[in-house]
């Protein structure tokens, strides 16, 4: 915004008053641009007989730190639809956000439980939009009126529908497991565990996964959502606590100095209601 | 789809410095229009900038031409008919308008996007002088 007073409202949206300035300074700086929070993640989903298991680990990296031991990757998007999110953490929230709400919509407006295929539509056209500037690889899983359904959309739009899924940057792992164990018409525990193994190997393989795993099973009859499914071994234990009791530090002096306010003007305006 | 050439990636409107809100003595006002690139104000630097910008322009050119084809002439006529009618519904240029026809018409109040969210026109942090925007929107700046 270089103008202190403007010739036309700002358009709502995007603003881009900053994008030549961001590509000079990053020109300057030796393209050293902020990295952003991202889910270097693993996740996975499975078709079995009677629904929908997804999976996904919890950390999230910003660069070579991890940023989020706990992250919560697998979204909800409406009773019936949980969505797994891969790549900026930023951009999967909003857009299965704004999905969930676009869904919300349709089902007051119609009173049906929306189907799987209506929110890979709707995403697919979103991120084709942004062309790929939207950095969110997504796996949709869902049970609605037609059958239990898993799609995979990716950031410039693209979609995939099969009966198992992985994604995020230690998705070969996780596909190698769910190529060598997967069987249609699986049962609800074998499903479990498939995507359990399939996470643990992108755990074990990729740096960028880690931590715990989550599960949410999907069926007929409602959603399981098992935060934390296996918790990792790896817990660190601080022999020093960080929290301070009160009276640690002690008080040498303490001066108040009352604010006065006087009652300038007041009036009352009786407020007319019904 | 990809036979843009250059023309097509330049901005609509070039601001040019020197013109619009003036500094003194009719100079560029670099205080208030700050610095001045001519590469800056020709090609934009974002590769959404456009697109964006004409988003709801190429929807509609693309979905009226489709319509005409499927339809005939008269289906296109009709709608483009109503938007013209709901979009000359709105307030002076500095005050908020709801466009509550043209949304209507349009389907947009029942989707949530990203202009809902972000940059609302309501919360906007510049504010525009009344009689300056009158007169830019009436072309007699």
């Amino acid at each position: 915004m270089a103008l202190s007073s403007v010739l036309q409202s700002p358009a709502p949206g995007f603003n881009f008053d900053n994008a030549a300035r961001n590509a000079a300074l990053g020109r300057n700086d030796g393209g050293h641009t902020p990295k952003p929070l991202k889910t270097g993640t693993t996740i996975a989903g499975v078709v079995f007989k009677d629904g929908v298991v997804l999976g996904a680990d919890t950390r999230a990296t910003s660069s070579e730190v991890v940023a989020d031991k706990a992250c919560a990757k697998i979204h909800y998007i409406s009773p019936n639809i949980y969505c797994c999110g891969a790549g900026t953490a930023a951009d999967t929230e909003k857009t299965t956000d704004l999905l969930s709400s676009n869904l919300t919509i349709f089902s007051l407006n119609s009173g049906r439980n929306p189907r799987v295929v209506m929110a890979a539509n709707i995403l697919q056209d979103m991120l084709y939009r942004y062309r790929g500037q939207i950095g969110a690889n997504l796996i949709l899983g869902g049970v609605d009126c037609t059958g239990n359904h898993l799609y995979k959309v990716g950031p410039y739009g693209s979609v995939d529908k099969t009966a198992y899924l992985s994604m995020g940057s230690g998705d070969l792992a996780a596909l190698g497991i769910l190529e060598d164990g997967f069987k249609p018409d699986l049962e609800m525990e074998q499903a479990k565990d498939l995507v359990r193994a399939a996470i643990q190997a992108g755990i074990m393989s990729d740096l960028g996964s880690g931590n715990n795993i989550d599960i949410c099973v999907i069926t007929r009859d409602g959603v399981d959502y098992i935060r934390p499914y296996q918790e990792s071994e790896f817990t660190d234990d601080r022999t020093i606590k960080y929290k301070y009791r009160p009276g640690t530090t002690r008080v040498l002096t303490e001066k108040v100095v009352p604010l006065k306010l006087e009652v300038v003007h007041e009036s009352v305006k009786k407020m007319v209601t019904g | 789809m990809n036979t843009l050439d250059v023309r097509s990636q330049l901005k609509d409107s070039v601001p040019v410095a020197g013109f619009g809100p003036h500094g003194s003595y009719g100079l560029q006002d670099s205080l208030r229009t700050g610095f001045t690139s001519i590469k800056n104000e020709l090609i934009p630097s974002h590769s959404l900038e456009l697109s964006e910008k004409n988003f709801q322009v190429n929807q509609d050119k693309m979905n009226m031409s489709t319509l005409r084809n499927i339809q005939g002439i008269h289906a296109p006529l009709k709608l483009k008919m109503e938007l013209k009618a709901a979009t000359q519904i709105q307030r002076l240029p500095f005050l908020p308008s709801s466009h509550l026809a043209l949304d209507t018409l349009r389907g947009s109040d029942e989707t949530i996007g990203f202009d809902d969210i972000l940059n609302d026109p309501n919360q906007s942090e510049v504010m525009g002088e009344p009689h300056m925007m009158v007169e830019y929107k009436l072309g007699v700046l």
